[in-house]
């Protein structure tokens, strides 16, 4: 045996095959077509005159003096930091293998800085600073929940794609019960179990009929709208003063924080519901990467079987997240009745699930990504309002098409490499 | 020297026997199977379930939809509620009011889909059903694009964007240009069946090039559409009409518009024609062409399809453009046959999710997407009768569509409903799935 | 812990898998558990872990009778086991794999991974593992992936631990080193049940042998036992393998491949400047252990692999940088090593299944239309050809039998016009009828005049088809040897090395000079 062996072992180095570095350069080239885009606006397309931002405050923090910037000299300083901030990227490039995270936000930051100076210029009406980002924030709670809910549902190996069901059934179940029990909690809490109700379905033709997820998902989409449509006309609009009137949910300052410009009163002059959102994103981020509970439901959405083989439930697990998840998008729905309108109408959530799905698909299945991508959707929603109102050139659809096109580039791979979890989608079936 | 030989005797034993151990499993199971999936898998068995559905399930998934909209309109009606106030001092006028507003519903719904025996005539009794197909219209060629992308293995939802585009497209020639009758028509047409396949063709292309889920980018690219179709219609010198503030086109002019076939006394226009002409070629494509077969066999098992010579990124690409087409054909349908008088942003009315229920009630088939166009424009067509005539609100239909494809989707809840037997254990190889099964695999996009 | 089954039964419909099986394992013994694919060792093994639910029959730990539910509670019974397929989540790190399912947790759930990390070092540092706890299992080689397995094994305290066909997936120096690390475990008193079907292993690490066949238990060895008792009890019947063929014709060089390499998706060189030759009538085995760059080479040939350098070239016409397409219409037959993945669409038709790389033009499609008639009349020609058993041609493939599904394969691509057959695996997991059918079609093609390249793991089939061996090891040609060469020349070849006595440059015509 012992010369055998010596013939099978010929060396003791383990396998090291030759590997090649592959070095990204989507960042550098995004960049420089952002840098390019920038000329040709800021620069071919220059407006004259001068930019106004104000800052007002809130009823607790005190306003800052608004800033006065000349709308061309500000716009043409700017694209060329831009432009060398791009020219820049190539060479960190060429002595690293990637252009840092933080260097892109810089770079977005002032590209928006100059977009806002240039749409805003030429003596235009003052651009209020303050309102657009509490705009912002408040278009983007009900993307923030739902991106939430769908970062746990896709982490736990099922997709969902009914997070546009979920607002509108948490939205219209809110406003019902908070409306006839004159309660805002147990508005709330409607919401939660509305969400719960629609997550069932998922889950249970998904999980237990192994559905195609994309199917159930689209379905139930169209089941809550037809569903909500045909209630709404059929119990709702016939005693709106007692079925469709819900309270709404008041704001509440945080003493202290509340205070500081421009913040304050973006953040912190809030209601209850955009204070459960902060705790939401907090507690789904340090839960799925810190907690037994997150372990476990990102194994059995990575790899369902090993998760099996240590004797983890993957099928209760999925289902109570999944079940979970739609709890956390119901009450998303709940912001619209019982945080902004104030009463449920057909199909009011009008497709902003998809762009809750966008901001999971662009935050790359992680919950602070994924919540810093909703609030640039919801930036970005409500930036053509306030040009709009500012009476800008920018035709407000292109920025609400944003979402949709940032998301595109994302899955073709334009805007760094997106990887979910490995199965997400695929039914577990216990062989 | 003689432990080496028993070395190398040992080798030799081992693949001699590794083939004869193999030989022993082939006899087995008749199959070439990894060791650990031996035992008869159930996922396998679960596919079988899923895809052994047939017709019957799809009738009982109908009448399951159906029960369950009775008893949602049972349960919110005025009527009935009030009854089953005293239910218990009274409970026949419960069941008489639920029989009353679900019957009443029902008929509402049959006669404005089929047949109105109010009606005097033939001609005018059988008007609802003309209705019905011309409901069915849009909905059957739609259905027929995203039914060839399914059986291409793609996820065609982008309905919405490619009706809108296409909608834009053949709008846009049918008022702007002054053709001769026909000729007119014909490039209307063909600019409408463009729009929609370039703008599904994005969608296939990136798929093929970046490996992007299409899923994802169908959703993106309707919203896209939207917004876009919305800015041209509410811009001057796009496509909104001339000297209106109004987000509205300009009318069709009278060439470009696709005739009555029966006349004037029914809606029922050319596009009909079209859509069986559409379902017959689509059959052709499927069943007897090169293409088709390439589309068939990228669907079923893209990696064979490869070995094969059969490029997949094309079979992709072309899919995903001729279903575009088709869908486009939809939105050359609302605009030259129904909407002729300018169209809004809302023009795709639904079809474009509607269509993905078609497909798969019709379970990809072309004779099956055409026959489940017809049932929904029935429910279309019907559902406007119930919501004027027994103030039940049309959105009911969707109520109905949604749980017919639920159930269709889930033949082992049909089953546990109706107690059937499960199917044997080789279904005929009619019963396929509807929608391909690799879909899902990498539905959160690379 | 001493481990006992008691008549274990378990059926698959018909299909009784484990017949009354009972066996025993004792603390410190290394308990093998030999047979061959389909014995049902693996069946045994789920029902042992609790994956499985046994239809008759019980599993005592130190004589206590016990229930599984599931492996949760197989593994609180001290039960371990190693995968053949690893259960370890790519994008978990060592640590978090190890503790996942028994997670030590801190206040409201929030993982200790200090500890999970501790218990790693500490059973690592144990067996002389070097293993970093923070590392992500993808980066890490197969090797150290399956030592992740043990440590998960062990930091449940398993006193059971059951190896399922752990070297499949190893190199034989890993294999060695597994060896060497099961005897460590033995030593420190855990009782091991390892699975395999390879006799050179059991030999080396069993302390008992039982022997399986065809669901039921065969009989008992020990480890001094000859190859040729245990290759009795597993087989039942001697199984020969025998050809007949002349001697082979080799005429002018037809396939040259020079420099060929091949890069996979993660940058990695699977395929190292290659370089050879088949001649116009010769079979070219391409032997070596599965996974050192065969199935890239003939994945490169076809124009499946996108990154390629190098040279290949057949009958003067470069390869290279050809579409699968182009390579196909180049006069390239090719059978590949997944018939249900790559070779065969199962929900077709044979007959459409017979046309599958032939969609395109005359004769089965004419103006793109499909000529069905001409496809039928061509299917079941080549159905009674190739003796395909099926009920019609319309009989969707994926309801035939291996050997029927593999006749289809060969039909296929056996029916154009070939200047080149490549066959990857053409036997694997058929009977020995369709083995010898298959054989025999090879046989036929080279004797046509075809230059054949078959890359086959399996050295019976080597020695019954080649008339040349090239030998691969981690993507390079370690020699190129004449057909009939000794198995334990190829073995040392495979193993990476050159013979000592250098093997002639087997030019196919030299044997004359």
């Amino acid at each position: 045996m012992t010369t055998t062996a010596e013939h099978t072992v010929p060396d003791a180095t383990p396998i090291v095959l030759e590997k090649t570095v592959v070095r990204s350069r989507k960042t550098p080239i995004t960049l420089s077509v952002v840098a390019v885009l920038s000329i040709v606006l800021f620069v071919i397309f220059r407006r004259g005159g001068d930019t106004t931002f104000t800052f007002a405050g809130g009823r607790v923090a005190p306003s800052l003096p608004q800033v006065v910037l000349p709308t061309t000299l500000t716009c043409v300083i700017l694209t060329v930091v831009l432009v060398l901030m791009a020219a820049a990227s190539w060479w960190i490039l060429a002595r690293r293998t990637k252009v840092p995270l933080w260097y892109s936000s810089v770079f977005a930051f002032l590209f928006v800085v100059a977009f806002l100076t240039w749409a805003a210029g030429a003596n235009s009406r003052p651009l209020p600073i303050t309102s657009l980002l509490l705009g912002a924030v408040s278009l983007s709670v009900p993307y923030i929940f739902g991106a939430l809910g769908g970062v746990l549902s896709e982490r736990s190996g099922v997709v969902n794609i009914a997070i546009e069901g979920q607002l509108l059934a948490g939205a219209f179940l809110a406003a019902m019960v908070a409306s006839m029990t004159g309660s805002m909690w147990l508005g709330l809490v409607a919401a939660l179990v509305a969400g719960v109700l629609v997550s069932f379905i998922l889950a249970a033709f998904a999980i237990k009929y192994y559905v195609d997820q994309v199917i159930v998902g689209v379905v139930i989409n169209v089941l809550v709208l037809g569903l909500t449509n045909f209630l709404y006309s059929q119990v709702l609009a016939k005693d709106p003063e007692f079925l469709n009137n819900p309270p709404l949910l008041p704001a509440i300052p945080i003493p202290g924080l509340s205070a500081i410009p421009v913040i304050g009163p973006v953040l912190f002059d809030q209601s209850i519901i955009v204070y459960l959102m902060y705790i939401a994103v907090v507690a789904v981020y340090v839960g799925l990467f810190h907690t037994r509970w997150g372990l476990r439901l990102r194994s059995v959405g990575e790899h369902p079987q090993a998760a099996d083989t240590v004797g983890i439930n993957v099928t209760g697990t999925r289902f109570w997240n999944v079940s979970l998840a739609g709890a956390i998008v119901g009450l998303g729905g709940a912001y619209f009745t019982l945080g902004s309108v104030g009463s449920f109408s057909e199909d009011m959530t009008g497709g902003q699930g998809y762009i809750a799905l966008a901001a999971v698909i662009f935050g790359r299945w992680d919950p602070v990504r994924a919540t810093l991508a909703a609030l640039l959707f919801g930036f970005a929603s409500n930036l053509q309002y306030t040009l709009a109102a500012v009476g800008s050139p920018v035709p407000s659809e292109f920025l609400l098409m944003l979402p949709y096109v940032v998301t595109i580039l994302a899955v073709a791979g334009f805007v760094g490499y997106v990887r979910g979890p490995a199965a997400s989608g695929k039914p577990y079936i216990k062989s | 020297m003689s432990q080496e030989q028993d070395g190398a005797q040992a080798s030799v034993d081992e693949s001699a026997l590794q083939q004869a151990g193999d030989a022993d499993v082939a006899l087995e199971t008749g199959a070439q199977v990894p060791p650990e999936q031996q035992e008869p898998n159930r996922w396998n068995e679960a596919l079988r379930q899923i895809m052994g559905g047939s017709v019957v399930i799809s009738i009982l998934a109908v009448v399951l939809a159906l029960i369950v909209g009775a008893i949602l309109i049972a349960v919110t009606d005025p009527g009935v509620q009030q009854a089953a106030g005293y239910f218990f001092s009274r409970p026949s006028d419960t069941f008489e009011a639920i029989w009353n507003v679900v019957s009443g519903a029902y008929t509402s719904l049959f006669q404005g889909s089929i047949y109105n025996f109010g009606r005097p005539t033939f001609a005018s009794g059988i008007r609802p059903f003309m209705d019905t197909l011309t409901y069915a219209t849009p909905l059957i060629v739609a259905g027929l694009g995203v039914g060839l992308g399914f059986r291409t293995g793609m996820f065609n939802i982008g309905g919405q964007g490619q009706m809108l585009i296409a909608a834009a497209f053949c709008g846009w020639v049918g008022w702007s240009f002054d053709l001769p009758p026909v000729i007119h028509l014909v490039v209307a047409v063909a600019a409408g069946v463009v729009g929609g396949a370039l703008w599904a063709g994005i969608a296939g292309v990136l798929k093929a090039r970046t490996g992007a889920h299409e899923v994802i980018v169908t959703i993106m690219l309707n919203w896209i559409a939207f917004y876009l179709i919305s800015y041209l219609l509410r811009t001057p010198g796009a496509l909104q009409a001339h000297g209106s503030n109004n987000p509205k086109s300009p009318a069709i002019l009278p060439n470009a518009i696709l005739p009555q076939i029966l006349g004037p006394q029914y809606q029922l226009h050319f596009g009909f024609i079209i859509a069986i002409a559409a379902t017959i070629f689509v059959w052709w494509l499927l069943e007897r062409s090169s293409l088709g077969f390439k589309f068939r066999a990228v669907g079923e098992n893209p990696h064979a399809a490869r070995v094969a010579g059969i490029s997949v990124n094309s079979a992709i690409i072309w899919s995903m453009v001729i279903g575009g087409g088709l869908v486009g054909l939809a939105g050359v349908d609302q605009v030259l046959g129904t909407t002729t008088g300018g169209f809004g942003s809302a023009i795709d009315a639904g079809i474009g999710f509607d269509a993905i229920t078609v497909a798969l009630l019709g379970r990809s088939r072309p004779l099956g997407t055409f026959i489940a166009g017809v049932l929904f424009g029935a429910f279309k067509a019907g559902g406007f009768l119930m919501q004027a005539a027994n103030s039940i609100p049309i959105d009911i239909v969707l109520v109905v569509q949604s749980l017919i494809v639920l159930f269709i989707a889930a033949p082992p809840l049909v089953r546990a409903i109706f107690r059937l037997p499960k199917p044997g254990p080789r279904p005929p190889r009619k019963q396929k799935p509807a929608t391909p099964a690799p879909v899902a695999e990498e539905v959160a996009a690379r | 812990m001493k481990l006992e089954l008691r008549g274990i039964t378990k059926r698959f419909g018909s299909l009784t898998a484990n017949d009354h099986i009972s066996l025993t394992v004792e603390p410190g013994e290394i308990h093998c558990i030999l047979g061959e694919n389909g014995a049902g060792k693996s069946t045994l093994m789920n029902v042992l872990y609790g994956l499985l639910e046994a239809d008759e029959g019980e599993i005592l730990l130190d004589d206590v009778e016990q229930r599984f539910d599931g492996p949760g509670d197989a593994m609180k019974a001290g039960i371990g086991m190693v995968h053949q397929h690893f259960m370890l989540i790519p994008v978990f790190t060592v640590a978090e794999n190890v503790m996942l399912g028994h997670e030590s947790t801190g206040f409201a759930g929030f993982l200790n991974q200090n500890q999970a990390r501790a218990r790693v070092r500490d059973i690592s540092s144990r067996f002389g593992f070097d293993v970093d706890p923070d590392a992500l299992i993808e980066d890490l080689p197969v090797g150290v992936q399956q030592r992740v397995e043990i440590i998960k094994a062990l930091s449940r305290d398993a006193k059971v631990l059951v190896f399922d066909e752990p070297t499949a997936v190893l190199t034989p120096q890993e294999t060695d080193e597994l060896m060497s690390i099961m005897k460590q475990l033995r030593d420190a008193g855990t009782a091991i049940v390892f699975i395999t079907h390879k006799l050179r292993e059991v030999r080396e690490v069993a302390d008992r042998i039982t022997v399986m066949r065809l669901g039921k238990v065969v009989g008992e060895a020990s480890p001094s036992a000859s190859n040729a008792e245990l290759a009795s009890l597993m087989v039942g019947r001697s199984v020969e393998l025998t050809v007949q063929k002349q001697p082979a014709k080799p005429g002018e060089p037809a396939l040259t491949v020079k420099g060929l390499t091949v890069v996979d998706p993660i940058g990695q060189l699977v395929v190292n400047n290659v370089d050879f030759e088949v001649h116009a009538g010769e079979v070219l085995a391409i032997a070596g252990v599965q996974g050192n760059g065969q199935t890239e080479l003939t994945e490169a040939i076809l124009g499946l692999q996108p990154r390629v350098k190098g040279s290949i070239a057949l009958d003067g016409k470069e390869l290279t940088g050809l579409n699968v397409r182009k390579v196909l219409d180049a006069g390239v037959g090719f059978i590949p090593e997944d018939r249900n993945e790559d070779g065969l669409v199962a929900e077709f038709s044979i007959a459409e299944n017979l046309m599958l790389d032939r969609a395109d033009g005359a004769p089965f499609a004419k103006g793109g239309s499909l000529q069905l008639r001409f496809r039928n009349t061509f299917a079941t020609e080549k159905v009674r050809e190739f003796d395909v058993r099926a009920q019609s041609i319309d009989t969707p493939v994926g309801t035939l039998s291996g050997g029927n599904q593999q006749k289809v394969v060969l039909a296929r691509e056996l029916s154009r016009e070939l200047r080149l057959l490549v066959a990857a695996q053409p036997t694997r997991g058929l009977d020995v009828g369709s083995i010898e059918f298959v054989h025999k079609r090879v046989i036929e093609a080279r004797d046509s005049g075809i230059p054949v390249v078959v890359v086959s793991t399996e050295l019976d089939e080597v020695d019954a088809l080649a008339d040349r061996i090239a030998v691969m090891y981690r993507g390079g040609i370690v020699g190129i040897v004449p057909g009939g060469t000794d198995r334990e020349t190829l073995g040392i070849m495979m193993a990476g090395e050159q013979p000592e006595t250098p093997a002639p440059q087997g030019d196919p015509r030299g044997e004359a000079a």
